[in-house]
């Protein structure tokens, strides 16, 4: 068992006490946690899945782009900010479990611990009004 | 390993008729290893005492601050192998993402705050930055990690020959957590006190004191009863007294969260001079 860095127990901490989805990902872009407004977007409860290999959260919405295009994995803001390590932003569209299409405006954040220490990233997702 | 407590007390020094057995000093442990290797772990007002106690022939000591609050430094200074020129010292601290090691000692090292300054100190003086790393000094292996406290701190596991010591003198795994203890991976300091034969952990709070200092980094007795238990550890020293307890109030506060923990690990709670052979 390999216990999480305390940088990404204490974005965790966090997460559980804000209002809007939250994301946080490990430096494979595998999903480690996600808040209780992130599991009405994903459809799923952190309780029952645990963590989720990036391959499957990322496509588990059906994320399109502005124009109606599918999105890849590798241009979700928090795979960039995986693979880039600086932080992203989009705006795009998703598939909810209910059917509903809603449009997501999302800011993913690379966490960077003390001494240089690459965590892995977080994401805040907002739902954009129509 | 041979581990002494010379300071216990967290916070503040509290000497006086009231802490006589279970010790007024600040922060200091000392482990020695069967090949001489000497680990001093934090560098409270404890640390003044070890110095007397120290070889004169003593070569080469190894300092492990787990952070730089002042009640983990303020022993430095007297420190007496800082100020022999025959002595390398080391001293291994929390990374910081502005300020050296160094030069976050020098703050208090420095003038006003103490009239000799770092670069005035005789000794062979040397500094290492800590992240989450396991280094060799010695017989023993030392692991740092980043743990749940005010402020960037570590909390160490040093495994020696044949026995494991973790040292989490303030840490807080409870804070933020609804229902303590959580899962294991999602617990401050777990890996570095898995299976440990010897745990020395804050347990500042009584049950009481702790509602209203939620946020204070240090650990109800309760939850670091908790906290030994899920991490399966042998033998528990409550740690980082506080000091407003009575050696009177800490006997009876002890013997009462035994009987309602129950715990299946020894406890035994920290006394200053105390002397663990592990």
């Amino acid at each position: 068992m390999s216990q999480k860095e305390i940088e990404v127990i204490l974005s965790r901490h966090l997460a559980e006490y804000l209002a809007m989805p939250i994301f946080i990902v490990d430096p494979n872009g595998d999903l480690v946690y996600y808040n209780e407004p992130a599991e009405i977007v994903l459809g799923h409860r952190y309780v029952d899945t645990g963590s989720m290999p990036a391959s499957e959260w990322s496509t588990i919405f059906h994320p399109v782009d502005l124009d109606g295009k599918p999105m890849q994995s590798e241009e979700h803001p928090l795979m960039i900010a995986i693979s880039e390590q600086h932080p992203a932003h989009k705006r795009f569209w998703i598939k909810g479990l209910d059917g509903n299409q809603r449009q997501l405006e999302v800011t993913a954040i690379p966490l960077i611990g003390q001494a240089e220490r690459f965590l892995g990233a977080i994401a805040f997702f907002w739902e954009v009004a129509e | 390993m041979k581990v002494t407590l010379w300071g216990t007390r967290g916070s503040i020094a509290s000497p006086g008729p009231d802490t006589l057995r279970y010790g007024g000093n600040t922060t200091c442990v000392s482990v020695q290893g069967s090949d001489g290797t000497l680990l001093v772990l934090d560098a409270g007002t404890g640390i003044r005492n070890l110095s007397q106690t120290l070889s004169p022939v003593l070569q080469r000591v190894h300092i492990l601050l787990t952070h730089l609050h002042m009640d983990h430094i303020e022993g430095l200074p007297f420190f007496s192998p800082l100020n022999n020129p025959g002595v390398s010292v080391t001293i291994f601290g929390p990374a910081s993402t502005t300020l050296s090691l160094k030069a976050r000692l020098m703050r208090y090292l420095s003038p006003p705050l103490f009239p000799v300054s770092v670069r005035e100190l005789l000794s062979d003086l040397r500094f290492y930055e800590l992240p989450s790393v396991t280094i060799e000094i010695g017989e023993f292996s030392v692991t740092s990690q980043l743990v749940m406290h005010y402020n960037p701190t570590l909390g160490y596991r040093i495994q020696g020959p044949n026995a494991t010591l973790t040292f989490l003198p303030d840490h807080n795994p409870a804070l933020g957590v609804e229902s303590f203890p959580t899962s294991k991976d999602w617990t401050s300091g777990y890996d570095l006190a898995e299976g440990a034969d010897l745990l020395i952990h804050d347990a500042q709070y009584t049950d009481e004191e702790y509602q209203a200092r939620i946020g204070f980094g240090h650990s109800s007795m309760s939850n670091a009863f908790r906290f030994a238990e899920l991490a399966g550890v042998k033998q528990f020293v409550p740690f980082h007294h506080d000091p407003t307890h009575s050696d009177d109030m800490l006997d009876r506060t002890f013997e009462d969260v035994c009987e309602v923990m129950a715990p299946q690990f020894d406890v035994t709670p920290a006394k200053e001079r105390m002397i663990f052979e592990l």
